[in-house]
Parts: C-alpha cells; structure tokens; sequence
C-alpha cells in the first residue's frame, strides 16, 4: 500500500514539475512577477508587491481590466537573490510568451543579470529608480526601463535641493557621501563627482560594508570631518542603524538626506527617536492623501481580496511605490493598445513600445485619482527614464511629510554620463544601437 | 543480477585499471552521455536548460573543486565562491584586454588565474589545518570580494562593480541560445570531471589522500606534503576558476562581486557533505540535491496546495520549502552521513549479489 502510494505521488509530483505551464489566452494580460516576501529584504517587498497587485486587482473590479482585458499575474519567490532571481524569470518566462506587462524585479542585482536575457526574449523590464542606469539611453538598451528617476539624477536632484538651501551656492562646503559599499551605493559616485566638480564642495566618500550593523567607524569619521550634510545611500537594516549612530555623535539629522531606497517607515519607525527630522528623496508621496490609495482600500479591501495581511502598510511609502509602479505599466498597457488594437492582450513587444512612448500626464494621473502620487512621466527612444524628478521628504516622527516640490536633477550633466556608459556597454556587447531619430 | 560480472575477464593490465570496469557501467555511462548531449538538447524546454541544467553542471564543477581539496586532500576550505570569482572577472578581463582572445582560453586562464590565487590561499595549510584552515580560507572570501569591489580597473571602470560578460563566440559561430550553452558546459564539464576522475586514481590522487588520511605519515614516507597540498590547492581553484567563469558567461551573463559570497561557498560545501566527500559522483548527486530540490519544491507545493485547496500563500510556502529542504538534509545525513554517493555505491553492491544476498 505505501509502495503504490509513493510510486503514485512520484510520478505526480515528476508530471507536475515536467507539466510546463502553458501559454496564457490572447484576451488577458499576464504580468510575470519576480517578487520577495521572505529573505533579508522581505519585509520591503511585502509592502510594495502588495502594493502592486492591490493595484492590479483593483484595475480588473473596477474597470474590468484594461480596455475589457483582464489582467492576471503570477508571483515567484526571488528572496532577493540573483540565482533564484534568473530561475524565476525562467520560469515565468514561458507563460509571457502571448502577453506581457513590464517586469519588476525590485533589485538591481537580479535586473542586471536579466537586461541582455529580457531583450533576448523580447520582454520588456522595469527598473523604477534602481537597476542598470545607463539603460537611460534606449537606443543601446531598448527593452530595459529605467523608469522616473535614476541614481544619478536623484543624488543630483538632492545636490539641487541642498543648493537651495544653502542660498544658491555649494563653493567650500563639505558634502560626505556615505554609501552601501555594493553596485547600488556605488552608482551615484560619478553623478557627485560631477556635481562637485561644477559647484566647487568638498566630496569625502564613505563606505559602509554590507549588511551595514556596524558603523561606528564611519560615524567617528563623520565627526571629525564636520560636514555641512551627509547625502545618505543605505538599504535594509544600515538604514536605521546609520541613523542610531547619528544621533549617537550627535549628527543632526535634518543635515541627512537619504536615497529613496532609504526612506521608508521600515527604516524610520525602528530608529524611533533618532529618525525625527531625518529627510530622503522619494519618487512617490506617502500616505492615504492620495484618493487612488483610499479607493483601492474601499474596493479592493472592502471585498477582502486585498494582497497585504497588515493594513496598516497600506499608505506607507513602499506600498505607494509598488502601486505607482503599477499605475505605470498599466498605462504602458493602455499606451501599447492605442496602437495595437484596444481590447487584445499585449505580448512583450508591444508593451516595450508603449513603455517608450509613455506620456502620463498631470492631467492623467488626476483621472486616475493619483495626483502628486508620482511625477509626470513622458518617455522617448532617446530618454527611458521619463522624468528625473523626486521630491525630498522629511519624516517627523510619525509620518513622511514633503518639503519639496518635484525636483529634477541636472539633465545636461548626468544625462551624457549615462550615453557615455551606453556606448561602452554596447561596444563591449558589440551591439548596433538604434538611430532614435527614426524611431516613431 | 543487474550488476553480474560473470564472464567479465580482464586480461590485460589496461583492462583492469580502467575507470569502469564492469561492463554495465560502461554502458551505462555511454546511455547517460548520449542522453545528455544528444537526447536532452532535443527535449528540454529553454527554462529547463537556462534554470536547471546549466545551473547543476556550473555548481557540480565546483563542487567538483571543492571535493578535491576538501574530500581527497583533506583541506577544509570556505573559499570556493571567491575563487569562482577569480575566474569569472580574469577570463572576463581577458576576454576585453586581449584582442582576438578565444573564448575556451580565456576560460582556461581564467581557471589558471584563479590557480594561482588558490595557491596563495593554500600557503597557511602548511602551518594550520582542520578548522583553522578554513577560517584561514575565510580570508580569501573577504579579501578576493573587497579587492573586486576595490579596483575597478577590475571591472573594466564599471560604477557598480558589475561585470557583463562577452559573446562566446568559438570558431565564428555564437552560443546565444540555451542549447548551445548547455551543450558547451556540458562539454567542459565531462571532460574536467574525467580528467578529475584519472586524476584522483593517479599517483596525485593517491599523494592527496596519503595526505588527507595521515600526514606525518604520508611525509615519512616519502610525499613531499608542501606540493601536495598546495597542487591540491591549485587544481581545486582552477576547477571552481573555470566553473567561475562559466557561471558568469554561460548562466547569469553579468555578475557583482557580491554574488560571490560566503552563502554560496557554504553551497557548495553543502553540496559535498550531502553528495558526499571524496567522490566525483558525489559532486553531481549533490549539485542536483542542493540546486533542484528547493526548484522542485518550489513547483510542487503550490500545486499540493491547490489540489487540496489549503489558503498558503508566496511567503508561506517559501517558509515551509525551506523546512523541508532541511529536514531532509538531515535525514539524509542521519540515514548516511558519507553522502548520497555512498547510497548509491550500496545499491551497486546489493545490485551485484541480487537477488541472493548472504
């Protein structure tokens, strides 16, 4: 008896792994998610696929899906790792064959290893504020969305917001850059050494080691460099830590200002007292201010199909950031159906298309009931990131409040960094880029 | 019955020292190696090749590295992952400086490369061993990441330290698809690992386990124990030089010095404890077990869920894949602690004698 039941649960369990998933029908709109929710980062993830399908979801109950395709999605595990990352892309990869919506990976290292398989397989890949930067020049990178804002133009959108502070002029200040010593901290070196080159402050460059716990170090350096501000780029558990440590040498945090990747409730609410009056670049506001994150709540919610267990992350920062994420690609989705034909799913192709030629507008993101959400967003051959803009907030002990208007970065500075870049890696691949001119 | 031998006679000296020497094996082999470049290539699907077979062969070669300095010459080592590093950044750094570079010999100097920095590592073996040594290998770990991360030259001035591997383009045709990389390690695959096997069965070999079994002894009589443990050292990092530079060409296509890190040395050490130490096979079995039994997981338990309609989500069932991934591990190591090899060598043995066993 136990034979046959094990010979009976191989043989299923072999015809369930060798039972490819098949392709998905025409008249949906299949998203392939590689998302985390467990591993080191799980936390961060929770809340913005939450976010994400929340979105998803709500765009089939309330509109029946986009132009009457309904949208339908599959999640894998990634644990933000770039193996399993690969694998799951993969795996999902089979069923985007009829359609497909952008790609979200949440994570550079995984986006990195998929930007040559993606535009291999046709697929187009989101990289919202993270990932392959220099992806910026499509005519090199034409799958690959480096969509809102990149490293680059955020550190130099922060050197603008400091500029201002400081009256218009940066000449003889002391700017410390302290950063996750990893591809993302490191990013946005060049864009500062360009920054200090043009407005003339002193640039002294600080490492933290990964995880980032143990910081002691660089803090005492900190002190005894007395800079005029700390631009901050931290991820995870360096975050609340960095900012435990300020208020140890007794730092003033309103002179911090942190990435995006550094500035959620994740990193403030645990750093409790040290984190009042701590800012951060943001390419989304948080909260429930926003009708689209109240309505989501009302439908989504109300009929008790919503994604995240804990309500209270709904409104947080990442939460927002995985729907605006979505408020993207559906319209990508909406933009590619403009041209290929209303009512029919998009396959990898055509979103691609949609995602380059993207114009969401003030006037849109109000009919969507996102305003101030997330910037305008206007993308071209020439120019996948579509806007450079992030706000700078500052959190007030309780809450993320904005204390600035959408900021852009220095355009004609960063943006020549990123072709340079681009043509590197197309010479390295040896890849023909596209004349965008001719693009239409 | 399987396993009989009767009328298998050997007559020659080259007949005894073969690698298979029962007949069955040979077939066997023949079976698998056809299955493997001819059956396979005509059957799998691309996510099979590019999620689960090019991934198995790459970790069953380093496994393979980590099995002959750790299982045949007895030197503890968490280094493996550095020294994939080292390959993938040399032959990626040859690939881009050498003009007209082949790729196969970038691949190799990337191994070699990697050699040389194992040797390094492997000088405190002369003074420390056990423990000791491995927390000693722990520094190459740390200094081989920190150093890629601190040169960029190293990286070809890339801002994040991220590398993206070349074209393999070997005699003017490309390997772009799936297929044909997987054919292509498959290739370097079999034929390092037969050179491992001839390898391991020669005089090196035989120095290495003198070595690993007793040293003093093996120094009374006659091994030179400073070369023996440092080629131990440099065939062994070559191994996961290459393996290195195969996962960055043919597997992921762009890696960061963080991907090689001390979780995936603790893999592939992994991999040897459950396939089992000092044995070929037992990289491959243990390749297969750590690599594809949470992937295998990962598909059949969503499934199991749905057939019996139970509400598990994503997360859960990551959590509850990990739980069994490690409890089998355990009860693999409690039902035989020398491996899954050695499972298999018993079910050889009663094979042999089947179906009267004395």
């Amino acid at each position: 008896m136990f034979k046959q039941f094990k010979i009976v649960a191989s043989a299923a369990a072999v015809a369930a792994v060798f039972a490819a998933p098949g392709a998905v029908m025409a008249d949906e709109q299949f998203f392939p998610i590689p998302s985390y929710r467990v591993g080191p980062y799980g936390a961060n993830g929770e809340a913005f696929y939450g976010g994400f399908v929340d979105y998803l979801n709500y765009v089939n109950m309330k509109n029946g899906g986009i132009n009457g395709v309904k949208i339908t999605w599959e999640e894998c595990e990634t644990e933000y790792n770039n193996a399993k990352g690969v694998e799951c892309y993969e795996r999902l990869k089979s069923k985007a064959k009829a359609s497909a919506g952008p790609i979200h990976t949440m994570s550079t290292g995984i986006s990195y290893a998929l930007v040559d398989k993606s535009a291999q397989d046709k697929l187009p890949l989101a990289m919202m504020g993270y990932g392959r930067t220099d992806a910026v020049d499509g005519s090199v990178f034409p799958y690959a969305f480096p969509l809102i804002t990149t490293y680059q133009m955020q550190a130099s959108a922060i050197v603008k917001f400091i500029k201002d502070k400081e009256k218009g002029s940066l000449e003889g200040k002391k700017i410390v850059f302290l950063y996750h010593d990893s591809a993302y901290g490191k990013e946005p070196i060049v864009a500062l050494e360009a920054e200090s080159r043009l407005n003339k402050f002193n640039l002294v460059q600080i490492p933290v080691a990964h995880p980032g716990n143990e910081q002691g170090a660089q803090w005492l350096k900190i002190r005894q460099e007395k800079p005029d501000y700390v631009i901050f780029w931290g991820w995870g558990v360096m975050n609340q830590t960095a900012l435990k440590a300020a208020q140890k040498v007794g730092f003033p945090r309103d002179k911090i200002i942190g990435s995006w990747w550094a500035g959620s409730e994740e990193d403030t609410v645990p750093a409790g007292d040290a984190a009042k009056g701590y800012m951060s670049a943001t390419w989304n506001v948080a909260g429930k201010n926003v009708p689209l994150i109240t309505d989501i709540e009302k439908v989504v919610y109300g009929a008790g199909q919503g994604n995240v267990k804990d309500k209270s992350k709904l409104g947080t920062i990442l939460y927002n950031r995985g729907v605006s994420a979505a408020v993207v690609s559906v319209e990508a989705i909406y933009k590619a159906q403009e041209k290929y034909g209303k009512g029919k799913g998009m396959n990898g192709e055509q979103v691609r298309w949609g995602l380059e030629n993207l114009n969401v507008t003030d006037a849109r993101l109000k009919a969507l009931g996102a305003t101030g959400l997330l910037p305008e967003v206007k993308t071209s051959c020439s120019n996948h990131e579509g806007s450079g803009k992030v706000k700078i907030q500052q959190w007030d002990g309780a809450k993320w409040v904005p204390v600035s208007d959408w900021i852009e970065g220095n355009k004609s500075l960063i943006h020549p960094l990123f072709e340079a870049s681009a043509k590197q890696y197309a010479k390295e691949k040896g890849i023909t880029p596209r004349d965008c001119s001719k693009e239409k | 019955m399987f396993y009989r031998e009767a009328g298998q006679f050997k007559t020659s000296y080259g007949a005894d020292q073969q690698i298979l020497p029962i007949r069955q094996d040979r077939i066997g082999m023949v079976v698998l190696l056809a299955v493997a470049f001819l059956g396979v290539p005509l059957f799998a699907s691309e996510y099979w090749f590019s999620a689960i077979l090019i991934p198995f062969l790459i970790f069953a070669l380093a496994a393979l590295g980590l099995n002959i300095l750790t299982g045949y010459a007895g030197q503890l080592s968490l280094g493996s992952a550095a020294f994939m590093a080292v390959g993938a950044y040399a032959a990626y750094n040859f690939q881009l400086r050498v003009e007209g570079m082949p790729i196969l010999v970038s691949f190799l100097l990337g191994g070699v490369t990697a050699a040389g920095v194992g040797i390094l590592f492997g000088l405190p073996s002369l003074r420390i061993k056990g423990f000791y040594l491995a927390v000693a290998t722990l520094a190459a770990q740390f200094f081989i990441v920190w150093c890629l991360t601190k040169f960029p030259w190293l990286s070809n001035n890339s801002s994040s330290g991220v590398i993206s591997a070349q074209k393999i383009i070997i005699f003017g045709h490309e390997f772009s698809t799936p297929q044909e990389k997987y054919l292509l390690v498959l290739g370097i695959v079999v034929v390092l690992a037969l050179a491992a096997k001839n390898l391991v069965r020669g005089n090196v070999g035989r120095s290495w386990m003198a070595v690993r079994d007793m040293d003093v002894a093996a120094e009374v009589i006659g091994f030179r124990i400073m070369r023996t443990k440092l080629t131990a050292f440099a065939v062994s990092s070559f191994y996961c030089g290459v393996a290195g530079a195969l996962y960055a060409f043919c597997y992921l296509g762009s890696v960061e010095p963080d991907g090689f890190s001390l979780e995936l040395s603790f893999k592939i050490l992994f991999m040897i404890i459950i396939g089992g130490v000092g044995s070929i096979l037992g990289s491959f079995i243990g390749a297969a077990f750590i690599l594809l039994l949470p992937v295998f997981l990962d598909v059949l338990l969503p499934a199991v869920s749905r057939v019996l309609s139970l509400p598990v989500d994503g997360a859960s069932i990551s959590h509850i894949q990990t739980m069994i991934f490690g409890a089998l591990i355990m009860f693999f190591l409690i039902v035989e602690p020398h491996g899954l090899a050695r499972l298999w060598q018993i079910a050889k043995e009663k094979l042999r004698l089947w179906p009267f066993p004395h």
